[in-house]
């Protein structure tokens, strides 16, 4: 089993969708919420993804074809 | 031995050893090195200060150091009054902090310097970085200094000239294909895969705390005293909280008295997450694309925003992002009042400033510094258009006629 950290960020039109129940069901992978933001119109989730490497690879590509934006928590790696 | 007791969540403060982690396993927010600071005053006072190295290290027991540093000269870079900028932008009371003036040329020796002492510590034998030019150069000198191995991983489409201030200590250089993102990804894996010592993720505690000597420096060079203003740039806003940091201990310490200066933080507009969550009045720092020329601060999911933006409003102080056009513009301000050649990013503090004052957030009379984090050279071909040299003839007639010499 592998675990990835991630965070989401939604835009408004994806707010209202059940994107993490659905990425949970649909490629069996656990997903814990470590903490979170949604307002009217922008959305956020700091979470952690457990499963099998591969399912979590098709589940991050599967949210980011929604329109969903995936970073990694430690923020941007690259530095100048 | 040092005066660190442990890294503290900054979110939760759920508290963990010294240890090369960075995020709290509760709520995957940034760790930070806390300190016995009863020791750690009755340690340090500005007699002793005054005594030590004319480098960063002068404050090593503010520092998380427990090993003899890894130094290549880094700090007490000049803290300049700035009279011609300051007259032409309208400032009784302008300082520069010239921090192009360290050894690879940027700010980064600092918080290297303290992360590769760490990584030694720790029994790293490898300290990693990606980087498109700063980072990648500090990291590849500190670890030819340490008889380390440097990893420095770069975008493959990244021009080669780009390179040659970090491939000059012949670092192992990677190349990776794929976007900006598609390199962050793979960094942030390789650091669990690796036991190596990735100078900004599992060090980064420890390289936060090397920038807080910009915040002595520049207190103890002002006479033990803080600033009214600040005006410092953001890339992951890291180096912008640790200046706060830094002068906070020195209160702390009772070294300075308590601190009542504003921080203004400063942006390239095409990546501008940290201002743009302050104009919107959000809480919460939005990643951006960037887009920009500005490169040494383009980063559009910057890890530290959330607390730059924090300091920015209780400090009283305020952000400001310039175009590109307007960093080109402040380079050159800076270079033909100053005599300082900054990379572009200094060109962004330098713009904002002028807006900043023009706008009247900084006022004439106050005691303001601009920080300027990175020198010029590196960035040049940017300013390939300011190269119009006359061409005269041989003779003395031609070299009158351009100077508007009468014969």
């Amino acid at each position: 089993m592998a675990k990835k950290q991630v965070m989401f960020t939604f835009p408004q039109e994806l707010i209202t969708e059940p994107i993490i129940y659905n990425l949970g069901l649909q490629f069996n992978v656990v997903t814990s919420i470590r903490r979170a933001d949604v307002s009217e119109n922008r959305g956020w989730v700091v979470l952690e993804l457990e499963g099998e490497e591969n399912d979590i690879e098709e589940g991050i590509t599967w949210v980011n074809s929604k329109g969903i934006r995936i970073d990694p928590i430690v923020g941007d790696v690259v530095e100048g | 031995m040092s005066y660190a007791t442990n890294l503290r969540c900054r979110k939760c403060g759920r508290e963990y050893p010294i240890q090369p982690v960075n995020l709290c396993d509760f709520c995957f927010s940034p760790l930070e090195v806390n300190y016995d600071y009863q020791a750690m005053s009755e340690a340090v006072s500005r007699e002793k200060l005054a005594q030590g190295p004319y480098s960063m290290w002068r404050y090593r027991d503010m520092l998380p150091a427990e090993i003899a540093e890894v130094d290549i000269g880094t700090g007490f870079t000049p803290l300049v009054k700035a009279d011609n900028l300051g007259r032409e932008l309208g400032l009784d009371c302008l300082y520069i902090k010239n921090d192009c003036l360290n050894p690879t040329y940027s700010f980064k020796d600092r918080a290297v310097s303290v992360a590769s002492t760490k990584a030694r510590e720790f029994g790293f034998d490898t300290i990693a970085c990606a980087s498109t030019g700063n980072l990648a150069a500090s990291v590849a000198a500190h670890a030819a200094k340490a008889n380390m191995r440097a990893c420095v991983f770069v975008p493959s489409n990244l021009e080669a000239g780009k390179l040659v201030g970090a491939a000059v200590y012949n670092p192992v250089l990677i190349a990776v294909e794929g976007s900006y993102d598609d390199v962050n990804r793979l960094c942030a894996e390789v650091t669990q895969r690796y036991r190596w010592g990735f100078i900004n993720i599992n060090l980064r505690p420890y390289y936060a705390e090397g920038s807080k000597t910009l915040g002595f420096e520049v207190a103890e060079q002002l006479g033990w005293r803080a600033p009214d203003c600040i005006v410092a740039p953001a890339a992951s806003g890291l180096v912008f909280t640790r200046i706060w940091k830094g002068l906070e201990e020195l209160a702390m310490l009772r070294l300075i008295e308590p601190v009542n200066t504003h921080m203004y933080v400063t942006q390239a507009a095409g990546s501008a997450p940290i201002v743009n969550a302050f104009k919107a009045s959000s809480q919460h720092v939005h990643p951006v694309k960037p887009d920009t020329v500005v490169g040494s601060i383009a980063i559009g999911n910057p890890a530290d925003g959330f607390y730059a933006l924090r300091i920015v409003r209780q400090s009283g102080g305020g952000a400001c992002a310039v175009s590109d056009e307007e960093a080109i513009a402040g380079m050159r301000l800076l270079a033909e009042t100053e005599g300082i050649f900054a990379e572009p990013t200094g060109g962004v503090v330098i713009s904002s400033l002028k807006k900043l004052v023009a706008s009247d957030a900084i006022k004439k009379n106050e005691l303001t510094v601009a920080f300027i984090t990175g020198a010029g050279p590196r960035a040049q071909e940017i300013l390939a258009d300011a190269v119009q040299p006359f061409t005269i003839q041989p003779n003395i007639k031609s070299l009158e006629e351009v100077l508007g010499v009468a014969a």
